[in-house]
């Protein structure tokens, strides 16, 4: 804002609030707005870093002075200790944990994404009877809460004897209705027609079109569908609460809280969620920060176009 | 639905003569378990079982290695309130539980009216099997049916006092052995700038266990219908009691299970808990400064010289309904909940104080605990386990129960209606809900 306001001074006896003499006249009344800004923005932000702050801190203390110190400061450090009693507990469980999640998120997104996106391209680019009929169904799917249709799935998964193995939670997660949406209006805002029609008499097929041509032009949104069902699969807790009896198969968030309904009568297993909980909430972190300069352009672009 | 339920009620309310093949009426199609035989299997014979104790394989383990023909798998999930109850209905409607559960004792009844437990009456040793376990335990399990059996008792959580031997002593003032005597030595401790305990506003177990020592029952079931008595006098007794340590506030009324809770034992500000056996780990590790300043005694009274305890707690070994190999079940269960090895290995990884009368003597619960300044704090328990009424029986809506209760209790602590209000509301809500389900009633 401040690089486009003129650079002549404002003269020092106009209004009362510019006391700066430097102070460029346009910008006169910016500091309000901006300090408040700042305010607004640093209650959220605190709102959102005070219970991490509060976990990590919670984290790194021995048992007997959780209760006993100040709960949002360290006092002896015992973090690392903490993690590897964490690791050694029932020979590492929760390592497993956090691999299946990975397995579950990683390659629920991955799968899912090249679903939806080839999903909503079709819906975007081909003409066919039916497809306003599929793309509202579609639609509908957004309305649906997950959780809705865990009981369902349970019942279904029974029939085939599917309950409480690895693709009882995977396959539930290849859908994303969300990401089919945005995937089509992504597709038929950046893709030109005539690009693909110049793919085309090139003598490239239609998959090819599709993977060597478009996805490239799609990417932003790809990534944006990437990252919502990576973080969707991998706070998802009721389905797997509802598929999974075999705790080597549980993902982290069901783990934790199957330690966490113990704590009353094993309170060891406090000190484990507490660490735990920590742990698991890097691996979202990591992937965010190495993925969110797409996703800003992806929801940039979407907004516009 | 409704009509499935009707049955699964009405097949329970005829006192089952016939066991449960005869029961399973609504349901499809008999998978084979014939529990009214309940003859032992051909071959090698596999079994899963969903537990959410920690430490379970392992005690697993001993049975499978000393049982190469029935081998038994472990499957876990969170505690049975948290989703695995949920869970089990579920799988019995999609015909896929597992052989065996842990239930405790306030969910059995839901279970058996939705038609989900097996009758093990008939399988070898289980009737047998009563003499070997605290009286109480075994009513939990066969309902007041002589010839009936739906679960093995596992654990207990007899009630005693926790109480702070060294700020009583200091203060000069006598532990209470009545109600009464309670009363009076809170208005001291209130003096000093403490409190005598805490009242749980949100979980109901303590305050049903206060009912259970007082001689009441939440439930009856005559055979025909429920008669629900959330306001019997003993009920009405119990809450107008705490309600007036509220109104004069001489208890706190943090919520349980929370920092704060934790907190105010921590620093003595609470000087004693009335909870079962297995709470005795949970102030070791809520209020670890205070080690050593602890003791426990039996509970207050209500008349002076009575022995009465209340209970808290405790859950069973049950066998579901759709088992293909009740007697196995059964024999593991047997194991489990009365074998020293495995109530042994349940007491150290799970603190689960044991049902079976041998497991009160086991070695590990007559030592002196140092957090509690060595004294032997589970004889006391151990004594207390032999004074639980046995005529408490839980209803088959709890989770409703509690939670309509406790929306009340917190009302009454905030000092919005009283305790005996909370109780009376939870008495209609409770009949409205046994209605919705079908499930008779006298009014």
């Amino acid at each position: 804002m401040s690089t486009l306001t003129p650079t002549t001074p404002a003269k020092p006896t106009r209004g009362i609030r510019s006391t700066e003499a430097k102070a460029p006249r346009a910008q006169r009344e910016s500091p309000f707005a901006r300090v408040s800004a700042m305010i607004v923005m640093g209650v959220f932000t605190l709102y959102f870093l005070v219970p991490i702050w509060w976990l990590l801190v919670a984290a790194s203390k021995s048992r007997s002075q959780f209760n006993s110190t100040n709960p949002l400061w360290f006092a002896d450090f015992s973090l690392f200790e903490n993690i590897g009693n964490l690791m050694a507990y029932r020979d590492g469980v929760y390592l497993k944990w956090m691999l299946n999640s990975a397995l579950y998120a990683g390659g629920g997104a991955l799968v899912g994404t090249i679903i939806a996106g080839m999903c909503g391209y079709a819906l975007a680019k081909y003409n066919f009877p039916g497809r306003e009929l599929i793309f509202n169904v579609v639609l509908g799917g957004v309305l649906v809460p997950a959780t809705a249709l865990a009981l369902p799935l349970f019942l279904i998964f029974s029939q085939i004897s599917l309950t409480n193995t690895f693709w009882s939670v995977f396959l539930p997660s290849l859908v994303s209705p969300f990401g089919v949406y945005l995937a089509r209006i992504y597709a038929s805002a950046s893709v030109p027609d005539e690009l693909i029609e110049a793919a085309r008499l090139d003598g490239a097929g239609e998959l090819r079109t599709f993977f060597t041509v478009s996805v490239r032009m799609m990417v932003p949104a790809l990534v944006t569908v990437f990252l919502f069902q990576f973080v969707a699969i991998w706070n998802n807790f009721f389905l797997p609460l509802i598929m999974l009896r075999d705790e080597t198969l549980f993902p982290v968030t069901l783990g934790l809280y199957a330690w966490n309904s113990q704590v009353n009568q094993i309170p060891v297993l406090r000190d484990y969620v507490l660490i735990g909980a920590l742990l698991s909430i890097i691996p979202l972190i990591i992937i965010f920060l190495l993925l969110q300069r797409f996703w800003r352009n992806g929801l940039s672009a979407g907004s516009v176009k | 639905m409704q009509i499935k339920k009707r049955a699964a009620a009405v097949a329970l309310l005829t006192a089952a003569t016939v066991v449960l093949t005869g029961c399973a009426s609504g349901s499809t199609t008999s998978s084979g378990g014939d529990a009214a035989a309940c003859e032992p299997s051909e071959g090698k014979v596999d079994l899963t079982f969903t537990t959410w104790i920690p430490g379970m394989e392992e005690v697993v383990a001993v049975w499978n290695e000393e049982n190469p023909d029935v081998q038994v798998k472990v499957q876990t999930g969170p505690n049975g309130n948290g989703g695995t109850y949920q869970n089990f209905f579920n799988q019995l409607k999609a015909g896929n539980a597992p052989d065996l559960g842990q239930i405790e004792y306030d969910a059995l009844p839901n279970f058996r009216v939705q038609d989900g437990l097996m009758n093990l009456a008939a399988c070898e040793g289980v009737l047998d099997a009563k003499a070997d376990f605290v009286d109480w335990t075994w009513g939990q399990v066969n309902f007041g049916e002589d010839d009936a059996v739906y679960a093995v008792p596992q654990d207990a959580g007899p009630m005693a006092m926790f109480y702070r031997a060294d700020l009583f002593e200091a203060n000069n003032i006598a532990i209470p052995t009545t109600w009464e005597e309670y009363a009076v030595a809170a208005e001291a401790v209130r003096a000093t700038g403490g409190y005598i305990t805490n009242f749980s506003q949100s979980d109901i177990n303590q305050f049903a266990g206060f009912v259970w020592q007082a001689g009441g029952s939440w439930f009856e079931n005559d055979g025909d219908n429920w008669t629900i008595d959330l306001t019997s006098p003993e009920s009405v007794k119990v809450a107008d009691y705490w309600q007036d340590l509220i109104d004069r506030d001489l208890v706190s009324t943090n919520p349980p299970w929370t920092d704060e809770w934790n907190n105010a034992y921590n620093t003595g500000s609470n000087w004693t808990w009335n909870s079962a056996a297995w709470g005795a780990n949970s102030i070791a590790s809520g209020a670890p400064d205070t080690s050593g300043n602890w003791s426990v005694a039996l509970s207050p009274q209500w008349a002076a010289g009575d022995n009465a305890a209340g209970n808290w707690g405790g859950s069973s070994t049950a066998v579901f309904t759709g088992s293909k190999h009740p007697y196995e079940a059964a024999q593991f269960a047997l194991w489990l909940n009365t074998s020293d090895e495995a109530l042994t290995m349940l007491n150290k990884s799970a603190n689960l104080y044991p049902a079976a009368k041998s497991g009160l003597e086991l070695p590990a619960l007559k030592e002196g605990v140092e957090f509690y300044g060595g004294q032997a704090i589970y004889d006391v328990f151990a004594e207390a386990s032999g004074h639980v009424s046995p005529d408490f029986i839980w209803g088959p809506t709890m989770t409703q129960v509690y939670n309509d209760t406790s929306d009340g209790f917190k009302g009454a602590v905030t000092g919005n209606g009283t305790l005996s209000d909370a109780l009376t509301s939870a008495q209609k809500s409770t009949i409205d809900a046994l209605e919705a389900q079908s499930i008779p009633v006298n009014k």
